[in-house]
């Protein structure tokens, strides 16, 4: 008994320390996106964002943190009780287990199913039902209109992402998340080269699929004051966000490594580019030295002491990313470099998400529905049948790689032209129409 | 919400909802109402049907405080009316007081006048951008468009010491003289200017989103706004070209060189393209007026103690968002015995209905930001 026990404790020690550390570390991680966030709004809003919680506004989210769990719990009188307390913890409860099947490294994911991005998409769908039930269960106007059009467009744009998955998965010829990103080193191009208009299609499904500008309907702030969110308060609010930013981070991390190679450095195959693997140490130590030249700037010996500690934390990371590329360590180098670069190529999907949500407008709710069914359902289906065919021509003709590819890219291309013409020609009609 | 007390509230022709329709509550707290509108809404899903705007929640009764002031002492109140749009609030009231003792400014106080009401319409405009771009999502605009305008207020408080609520003008002239280096100042904030006016229109203007959610939007004919009494870039954007400072000009307008923008649809988008050439022609405005302020006195000889002879005046001047008229009677005493307001807002507020209707619960906010309204002036 104790040494089956022993047996399986050994045998998923692996899984549950990647486990514990994620669910130890990922609020943390939200909580510094939300600070990211705040600092690219500021720095297009000609503005310094957070600045006095910590050097830089870098103890923000921990000031925030406490502050939420320590606000009052407010419970409408005409909430359903029980479905307004398991709303947000269902939504954060997807979010999380999303994490389960992310492969950080070759070696850091909690488990390699063969069904993994299924098994994403399946989970991280389930988050809708924390939205629409804290919508219903708020028995609040605002609230219920933000959960019903927040099912809407999930429900329209997970159509498109799933078949710009599918143009993904047609090529690796696989759904494990790590066998996906090692098609990708074999041979040796991203899937965002040969399938780029399924990025485009997932990039903005899934700046959809997380409530994000300009597609931020559910909590459109300036229409239903904060959608479903609108009677939570406190703690389960943070739930909520942190549900929202790691949606964000899980569909950034199912895009890095379907489409953007993954734990993969840039170039990985290509030997006359292996200098690429200084870049991690050097970024870290740039990193800690720029901390260090901000500590005399700082005023008071507390912001100097907590600047101190940010850039022995940045100097902590440095060590191991340099250790690994001593010979002999190769192994080691794949997994920690490997989360190094993951981790860089979710921070880039998300700046992009951070970058449009304060360049653009909001969509009204037809609109949204029409980009989704007019544009991306179409576009994505041709996309598909596209990324088929360029595999059948490879596979079975035996035509050349690059000219199949290109030739469904061009085909594909002139479809989504006319789909946007024909749009513009729609909406010119309707515009006439209603005037 | 409570369901009995929305509909015994209801006008007559919003009659008790049906099942699939409701009584949606927007304000008077509400992100977007712009202060304290409350508009109720009659929904079916999320198209209008019928809408209604609840105002009185800022009333203060300015109009009651003016028969107990002195002319002088209640030109300050007006300022809290549009108080986005202190100094030209100042301009119309002081006219109109003019006009009622049969005095006229000296021609150097016209055109320091002209100069700072222009700013004002700068600054006006730039905090709708702003806070209408805000109401449909573009969250950056605000920030560009209160950089700038704190240029114009910065030119305020050196010349007035106030910022917001100015009280600039003088019955008979103007207050202060103006400061050293007042044309360096405007002249370096209308030559940055040009550029900043790209900028937002970079940001907006050929925005796919921001033209979806502007075109064809609120759409009011010509006929329908000359109709509701709507001034101002409202009634211009839909077609009609009528400004009062061509049309009956007032302070120094009829020597400067300018252009009446004008939109053909009548929509949300032509009105923010009004607002936008305004902006630029108010710069033009700005710059010809500083080539050549006359020397001279400025203030006419009016008296310590303002007496008008009894009579009845009404006088009004092209505020940023419309037409602001006011009424002044006199008995003959130091007090106006009547002063009535015609408020740009509280008329152009006239339309939200007609313009509302049949669009959804996402273009209400559209609508009431290219209104332009202030509440302080909507409710006075």
């Amino acid at each position: 008994m104790i040494q089956e026990a022993y047996f399986l404790l050994s045998k998923y020690i692996w899984q549950i320390v990647d486990g514990l550390v994620i669910v130890a570390i990922f609020p943390l991680l939200a909580g510094y996106v939300v600070l990211l966030e705040r600092k690219v709004m500021a720095d297009m809003q000609a503005r310094l964002g957070p600045m006095r919680v910590g050097p830089h506004g870098l103890l923000q989210p921990l000031a925030d943190a406490v502050k939420l769990m320590i606000k009052e719990d407010i419970i409408p009188e005409s909430a359903d009780r029980a479905i307004f307390w398991l709303a947000p913890v269902l939504s954060v409860f997807a979010g999380m287990l999303s994490f389960a099947a992310i492969p950080v490294g070759p070696g850091f994911l909690i488990a390699d199913m063969n069904i993994g991005l299924l098994f994403i998409f399946a989970v991280s769908s389930m988050g809708i039902f924390g939205i629409v039930l804290g919508g219903w269960a708020s028995n609040s106007h605002y609230s219920l209109m933000g959960a019903l059009r927040s099912s809407a467009q999930l429900v329209s744009y997970e159509v498109a992402v799933g078949m710009a998955m599918v143009s993904g998965l047609l090529l690796a010829g696989t759904l494990s998340m790590k066998d996906i990103v090692e098609y990708q080193a074999h041979s040796g191009f991203w899937l965002v080269f040969v399938a780029p208009v399924g990025f485009v299609i997932y990039l903005i499904g899934s700046v959809a699929e997380t409530n994000r500008a300009p597609f931020d309907l559910p909590e459109a702030e300036s229409e239903l004051v904060a959608g479903y969110m609108t009677e939570y308060s406190g703690f389960r609010w943070a739930l909520y966000f942190l549900a929202e930013y790691s949606n964000m981070v899980v569909v950034g991390s199912v895009a890095t490594t379907l489409f953007l190679g993954g734990w993969l450095r840039p170039f990985a195959g290509t030997h006359a580019m292996d200098f690429l693997d200084f870049a991690p140490p050097l970024v870290m130590l740039g990193v800690t030295g720029y901390c260090v030249y901000r500590i005399p700037k700082q005023t008071g010996w507390d912001q100097k002491f907590i600047m101190a500690i940010f850039a022995g934390i940045c100097f902590v990371v440095t060590v191991p990313l340099a250790v690994v590329l001593a010979p002999g360590l190769a192994a080691w180098k794949a997994g920690v470099h490997g989360a190094f670069w993951f981790i860089a190529k979710v921070m880039g999907y998300v700046y992009v998400f951070l970058w449009a949500r304060f360049t653009f407008p909001r969509y009204r709710f037809d609109q949204l529905m029409q980009v989704g069914w007019h544009y991306l359902i179409p576009l994505s289906i041709v996309n598909v049948m596209g990324v088929a065919t360029a595999v059948v021509l490879h596979r079975e003709a035996g035509w050349n790689p690059v000219v199949s590819i290109g030739v469904t890219l061009v085909v594909t291309m002139l479809a989504a032209l006319w789909l946007v013409r024909a749009g513009e020609r729609r909406e010119q009609t309707a515009l006439k129409s209603a005037a | 919400m409570d369901e009995t007390e929305n509909t015994a509230a209801l006008p007559v022709e919003m009659p008790i909802p049906g099942a699939d329709e409701i009584v949606l509550n927007m304000g008077p707290q509400h992100p977007s109402t712009h202060g304290v509108l409350r508009v109720k809404l009659k929904l079916d899903g999320e198209r209008i049907e019928g809408s209604e705007c609840i105002i009185g929640y800022l009333h203060r009764g300015v109009e009651k405080i003016a028969e107990h002031r002195s002319y002088q002492q209640f030109a300050p109140y007006v300022d809290r009316m549009d108080y986005v749009a202190a100094v030209s609030n100042g301009l119309g009231y002081c006219e109109a007081v003019e006009k009622l003792l049969g005095a006229e400014a000296p021609p150097r106080a016209k055109v320091v006048r002209t100069i700072l009401t222009e700013l004002q319409r700068i600054a006006s405009h730039l905090l709708w951008l702003g806070t209408h771009a805000l109401d449909i999502g573009a969250l950056t605009p605000v920030f560009y468009c209160l950089r700038e305008r704190e240029e114009v207020l910065k030119i305020f408080e050196k010349y007035c010491g106030a910022r917001l609520t100015t009280n600039a003008f003088r019955i008979g002239g103007l207050q202060y003289e103006t400061y050293d280096g007042f044309e360096h100042d405007v002249k370096r904030f209308c030559d940055d200017f040009e550029k900043k006016v790209e900028e937002y229109e970079q940001l907006l203007t050929g925005n796919r989103i921001w033209v979806g959610r502007t075109k064809g939007i609120g759409i009011l004919t010509g006929e329908q706004a000359i109709a509701l009494g709507v001034t101002g870039p409202p009634l211009r954007a839909s077609g009609v070209k009528w400004d009062i400072r061509k049309a009956m000009p007032y302070a120094a307008y009829e020597q400067y060189q300018f252009e009446i923008p004008t939109g053909q649809n009548g929509d949300t988008y032509d009105r923010y393209l009004v607002r936008m050439e305004e902006m630029r022609q108010s710069r033009r405005i700005c710059l010809q007026a500083i080539e050549n302020i006359p020397t001279g006195p400025i203030m006419a000889k009016v008296g310590k103690v303002l007496k008008p002879p009894p009579g009845e005046v009404y006088h009004s001047i092209e505020a940023p968002k419309g037409e602001i008229g006011y009424y002044v009677v006199s008995d003959g005493t130091v007090q106006p015995y009547r002063v009535r307001v015609r408020p740009p807002s509280f008329i152009n507020l006239q339309a939200f209905d007609t313009m509302a209707r049949g669009h959804l619960v996402a273009d209400v906010v559209a609508i009431i930001g290219t209104l332009d309204i202030v509440l302080g002036e909507v409710d006075r």
